[in-house]
This record gives structure tokens, C-alpha cells and sequence, in this order.
């Protein structure tokens, strides 16, 4: 099994017809995953390379495909409408790969969602990949930008707010022969759809993941609500790495969400929170696999 | 992006938060005549501060050697006087860093006759992605140090965005400030007032400190925000023309605006090994691995999921003009990118900036092959990294012989 999607997953794409949605469409389609529709308001009728058809609304594309899933190309001023667009209907999940997003449209978007049954990841993320049985884990569910051919279907859990640095985790298994079951960008934003704990909790019900490397950053302390979950409820191993020790005070890091603020949200005490854990700390990015395997 | 505090009061004066009276100017004639005004019109003193983006002014030193970046005067000519010694000159204070900052404009204001400070801010508690009004009674001196030592000192009352800050939960806060009487419903005008201004100018930070009670001519007291700093959530800007033309590019770095302009995230660190990366995530982690094995990072820049031959060679220009740097890795995990552009970038930049400082390249991911091959045989001294350490222990090496 996996966690959030399995290479049967009808996905949907908002923005299919721009060139980044588009583009990651295509490299969807290659690695097998069930890309189903695309919503371009506007354009429905029309269709993706003779192969997806396009619909003018999220809510027609899933009366007429069964999609349950949404990857999220729309450009910044619109993505938190496109969100709400895929949450309305009644979406299983929406993953938002759109970097940008004003944070107050984000803090709106959370409030709307209250009592969804709609699950949100990122915005500002590389997606999820659920690895397939195929050549280069072909065959497998590919929602959002992450480069499939990295992967290998397997039963340790990646997650991360970063891309390349889950490429990064996710190469260094590969290359030792360790599988994943499901990898999660979560995203690099401050206010975000699903928070690392929540993904934790879920990589810890799901049977076919035996481990978990939890990747995190400075700002903020969904890190430490993930390692105080952790601490008192016990978990699978868990090895970590929290990126930005380096970092200089109320500078953001590239991402929105990575700023050591008020004294908060540095590496040293997400570090602290993971080793009260019992989380196997990676003393380098090098070592994030390593950490993790040793552990079981 | 941030605000100057003639900004901020600009911007809050609009929303209907009290504040002194208050004007901008760039010359010690201009200040003159300002402060002329005020005191005719009855003000007793007048402050004169330096427009910095950075805090601890009141303490700072110029370079001249001139003391205090705000003064107090009774007199236009004393004002004239202290702008003088401001305008034009480097203020340095425990914010700037050692190079300070030009003074290129003042306010002038009204001082009033401050009976108690207090502290005002409205921010994002990230922890329930919703905005905070945070408050409280220990105001001019800094909240982190409150925060610490007198926890309790400390009201927050978080905010549904779907309503904004209501009128009985601003009332709740002044109550809990201690105010009374008639600075109750001062005070939920003014809180009320900050939070709109928060939240429709897409603030990531408004922070009143201090929010001042004042004593009135009459005898009466009153609500003022005698300092404002504010932050901007750079993702809205796109909808605010206004104020992105409030942006001050003499306050930003000359790199960081220079990079800017290709698409790179650049940020000047302290270090002699400079580095460039794409993705924010593993440029943080370079910049960590670099110290881990006992060097300094020189910068963090990430050139994007998608970057091209031209911003490589913007990069190497940026990063060269840093006159710390002793070294460069480049640590690219080219998932879809292709790993050969990379390199071809890596080789044209190099050639055209005739680098002579030592380089350690990682390449890793798609067409990687082709990639090393293209460094390999382009003649030039680029050491070759295997893993995220082997380059990092490389290239401190280069740095330490």
C-alpha cells in the first residue's frame, strides 16, 4: 500500500494548459499515472494532446471522469480560488504546487476548509509520488513535479517541505537498493494544507511503510508538534534532518516559510524536539538514508 | 519587503490609527521650517529620527561619530542642528552591522508627553494559520525579552479571518492592558485599525512599539503609535502598486538586487565559500554541510527549479563580486532539469569570468553523464564532487590550503 494515493488514482490538473502544468502533465502521463482530466475554465471541450480531455469546471471533470484528485498549476493571484474550486467539489485531495500564494489568501483558504473532507497539500511543494512496480518505478502515481525515475517502490516514507532536498533522501535509498512507499512535499510556505505530523500519523498507520525520513527547515514548529507527537505516542524509526542550522536570524531562506523569527523556529530546537524523539538525527544531508537504515 | 516608519504611519494614519504629527524631509532646511510649524502650532518638543530599516536607532552612532540617530529639540534651530549631523551621514546600530546605513531622509514630529508605553503587534500565529493581535503592557523595550522573563505580560487574542478583529475582542485586549475609561474605546478603534491595516496591505508584521497614552493639553489622556515598524508579504505585492512603490532600494543589498532581477534568491552571508544550488531547501543544507565540516558559507542562493545557461553565469557574476569568497560549490540535484545545461553554464560562466578561485562542482540526477563528461573536457581545473559531503569536504579543503 501507500499513503494519499495508489497508481489507481484518477488525477485531475488545474492549469493543464499552461506550460508548466502542461509540461509535468506530460511527464505524468509517461510514468503511468491515471491523469484523467484537465480543468482550463474557458477551454473546455478541447483536449490535452489528443489525450485528456478538458473541462471548464472541476465539478464537470469529475462528474465525467471519477477524478479524486487535483494537482494544482494555476499561477499565484488565482491558485487559492483553484483550491477552493477542487475542495467545493469534493475532491479526496488537492495537491498545490504553486509557488507564491499571498500568505493571507492561504490563511483564507484554511478557514474555508474547515469541515471539509477535502485534504490539501502544500502550496509551494514538489507533490507525491506513490513509486510503481514498473522500470524506474513506472506504474506509479505522480502528482506534481517531482522526477519519477529517482524512485523505487518500496516501504519507507519520505517527507519533506523542500523538492531537491527529497530528491536528494529519496536518491540516496535508491541507491542503496531501499524502496519508498510513499514520498510527500508538504511544502515550503507558512501556512500550508497538510502539516508534517499529519503526514507522519499516516506513514504510521499505513502497514507497507517500515520507516520514515522526516526532512525539516527552519521557521515555524510543525517540526516539534511532529517530534512531541512522536515522543509520547511512539512510532515506526524515524530518522531526521532539519536544513538551515546556517541560517542568520529573520532572513527568509528562499521559501516564505523558512525564517528564524522572534528567536522561534531555529534548527537547533527543531534538532532538540527530534533527538527527545528518539528521531535518528542525519548529522549531514549526506546521511539521511544512512541514519535511517542503520536505525533498522 | 519592509517599510520605513513614515510609511507605517502613513499607511496607518489612513486606517484611522492615531499617531503623532509627523512630515518627511531630505534636508536640515526642510526640517527647519517643518519643526517651525509645529512648535507655532503648540507642540512643546519635537522628535527628529532617522529613516533606517533597522531598529535601535535612538542608541546608534554615526560614523562621524555623532551620537543617536533620534534627538529630541525644543528649538528649529536645534532641529536644524541634529538634522544636519543626520542627513547624509552612516548610522550604525546593533541591527546594521558594522557598515551601518545611510540616513537619506528624517521625520519630524510632534513629541508628545508620553505617561505610559505599551506594545501593539499583529502578526501570524502560524501554529492556527490565523493572524494574532498580540499586546502588551511592557511596551519600549523588546517584546522577545518580555516574551522570555514575563510570559504573562503578554495578551494575544487570535482573529478569524472571515470577520476580522471584532470590536469586543479589541475591547477584551485594552482590558486586559489595564486601560479604563475613555482608553477603552480608543484603543479598540486604534487595535481595530492596525489589523485592517495588516490585513489589506498583505503585512507579514505590524508592530506598534511603543503604542503610547499621552497626556492632552486638557489634562485628558489619549492613545498614540509613537513607532511603527512594518513587514510585507512579498507574495502580495503583485496587487498593492502602492506599495511597491514605497520600496526603498537604498536599503537593500546591491547583490541581492542585482540577483533579484535574473530570478535568483540570493543572500550575502559572513563566510568565504560561496555556493549555488537549486532549490531553497538543499541550498539551506549546502550552506549547513559547508560549516559542518569546519568552513563558512559565503552565501545562500538558489537559482530555481528551472534554471538557465544566463542565470548560471549571473550567478558566478554575483557571487564573484562577493570579495570574501575563496571558493565556490555547486551543488545542483537536477531532477527534471538537465544536468548537461547545467555543466554547459558552469563551463561558459567560468571561461567568461576567467575564474581563477578554486571550484568544486556536484552534479547529480538527469543526463548526469553527459553533464560531467561536458566538465571534464573543457580544460578547466573544476574539481568533481561525488556526494553533498565529498564536494563540501573538497571544497573546504580548497578554502584551508
Amino acid at each position: 500500500m501507500s499513503i494519499l494515493v495508489t497508481p489507481q488514482t484518477r488525477v485531475l490538473v488545474q492549469g493543464i494548459t499552461g506550460s508548466f502544468g502542461g509540461r509535468h502533465t506530460q511527464l505524468s502521463l509517461a510514468y503511468g499515472t491515471q491523469i484523467v482530466a484537465g480543468v482550463t475554465p474557458g477551454k473546455g471541450g478541447q483536449s490535452f494532446e489528443g489525450k485528456v480531455p478538458i473541462f471548464d469546471t472541476v465539478g464537470q471533470a469529475i462528474r465525467e471522469t471519477g477524478a479524486t484528485a487535483s494537482a494544482i498549476f494555476v499561477p499565484p493571484p488565482f491558485a487559492a480560488d483553484a483550491i477552493l474550486e477542487g475542495v467545493d467539489a469534493g475532491l479526496d485531495l488537492v495537491v498545490c504546487i504553486t509557488e507564491g500564494i499571498p500568505i493571507n489568501d492561504m490563511i483564507k483558504v484554511k478557514r474555508a476548509m474547515e469541515g471539509k473532507r477535502t485534504r490539501l497539500i502544500g502550496p509551494n511543494c514538489p507533490g507525491i509520488v506513490t513509486p510503481g512496480e514498473g522500470e524506474h518505478s513506472q506504474g506509479g502515481c505522480r502528482i506534481g513535479i517531482s522526477p519519477g525515475y529517482i524512485h523505487k517502490k518500496g516501504h519507507i516514507g519520505v517527507l519533506s517541505r523542500s523538492g531537491t532536498l527529497t530528491y536528494e533522501a529519496v536518491w540516496q535509498l535508491t541507491c542503496r537498493g531501499v524502496g519508498q512507499s510513499t514520498c510527500v512535499g508538504i511544502g515550503g510556505d507558512p501556512v500550508n494544507g497538510t502539516s508534517h505530523l499529519d503526514v507522519v500519523k499516516l506513514f504510521n498507520e499505513d502497514p507497507d511503510t517500515h520507516g520514515i525520513i522526516l526532512i525539516g527547515e527552519i521557521g515555524g514548529s510543525a517540526e516539534e508538534e511532529a517530534a512531541d507527537w512522536i515522543r509520547q505516542h511512539g512510532c515506526k524509526p524515524v530518522a531526521g534532518f532539519i536544513a538551515g542550522a546556517t541560517a542568520p536570524p529573520g532572513r527568509r531562506m528562499g521559501h516564505a516559510g523558512a525564517i528564524i523569527s522572534g528567536g522561534k523556529g531555529t534548527a537547533a530546537a527543531k534538532i532538540a524536539a527530534f533527538r527527545a524523539a528518539g528521531i535518528g538525527i542525519a548529522s549531514t544531508p549526506s546521511d539521511m538514508a544512512e541514519t535511517l537504515l542503520k536505525m533498522m | 519587503m519592509n517599510l520605513h516608519e513614515y510609511q507605517a504611519r502613513q499607511l496607518l494614519a489612513q486606517n484611522g490609527v492615531a499617531v503623532p504629527p509627523f512630515e518627511v524631509c531630505d534636508t536640515p532646511e526642510r526640517a527647519k521650517v517643518l519643526a517651525e510649524q509645529f512648535l507655532e502650532r503648540g507642540a512643546k518638543l519635537i522628535v527628529v529620527k532617522s529613516q533606517i530599516h533597522a531598529g535601535g536607532r535612538g542608541k546608534g552612532v554615526f560614523k562621524s561619530g555623532f551620537q543617536g540617530g533620534v534627538k529630541l529639540c525644543r528649538t528649529a534651530d536645534d532641529v536644524f542642528e541634529k538634522a544636519k549631523a543626520m542627513l547624509g551621514n552612516v548610522l550604525v546600530t546593533k541591527q546594521t552591522g558594522p557598515d551601518g546605513r545611510l540616513v537619506r531622509k528624517l521625520l519630524i514630529s510632534v513629541a508628545p508627553e508620553i505617561k505610559k508605553e505599551l506594545y501593539l503587534a499583529v502578526l501570524l500565529d502560524r501554529s492556527i494559520a490565523r493572524p494574532v493581535l498580540m499586546a502588551s503592557t511592557e511596551g519600549g523595550v523588546d517584546i522577545e525579552e518580555v516574551a522570555a522573563k514575563t510570559p504573562e505580560k503578554i495578551v494575544k487574542e487570535p482573529i478569524d479571518p472571515a470577520f476580522g478583529l471584532l470590536p469586543y475582542q479589541a475591547r477584551k485586549v485594552a482590558a486586559g492592558l489595564g486601560l479604563k475609561g475613555d482608553l477603552i474605546n480608543q484603543a479598540a478603534k486604534l487595535f481595530v485599525g492596525v489589523y485592517k491595516t495588516w490585513w489589506e496591505c498583505d503585512a507579514s508584521l505590524v508592530e506598534i512599539n511603543p503604542l503610547c497614552i499621552i497626556a492632552l493639553e486638557d489634562g485628558k489622556e489619549s492613545l498614540q503609535a509613537v513607532d511603527a515598524k512594518f513587514s510585507l508579504d512579498d507574495n502580495g505585492l503583485f496587487r498593492h502598486p502602492n506599495l511597491q512603490a514605497m520600496r526603498d532600494l537604498g536599503e537593500e543589498a546591491p547583490l541581492e538586487i542585482e540577483a533579484s532581477k535574473f530570478n535568483l534568491n540570493y543572500i550575502k552571508l559572513d563566510g568565504s565559500i560561496a555556493c549555488l544550488v537549486n532549490g531553497a531547501g538543499l541550498a539551506m543544507a549546502t550552506m549547513d554541510i559547508i560549516q559542518h565540516f569546519g568552513g563558512s558559507p559565503a552565501n545562500f542562493l538558489d537559482v530555481g527549479g528551472g534554471a538557465s545557461q544566463e542565470q548560471v553565469a549571473a550567478a558566478f557574476k554575483i557571487i564573484l563580486q562577493d570579495a570574501n569568497v575563496k571558493a565556490i560549490l555547486v551543488n545542483i540535484f537536477g531532477g527534471i532539469m538537465d544536468c548537461n545545461v547545467i555543466a554547459s553554464g558552469v563551463v561558459a560562466a567560468v571561461k567568461e569570468t576567467g575564474l581563477k578561485l578554486p571550484l568544486v562542482v556536484r552534479l547529480e540526477g538527469n543526463n548526469v553523464e553527459a553533464g560531467r563528461l561536458t566538465l571534464a573536457q573543457s580544460g578547466l581545473t573544476i574539481i568533481s564532487g561525488g556526494s553533498m559531503a565529498d564536494a563540501a569536504e573538497k571544497v573546504v579543503r580548497a578554502v584551508q590550503s
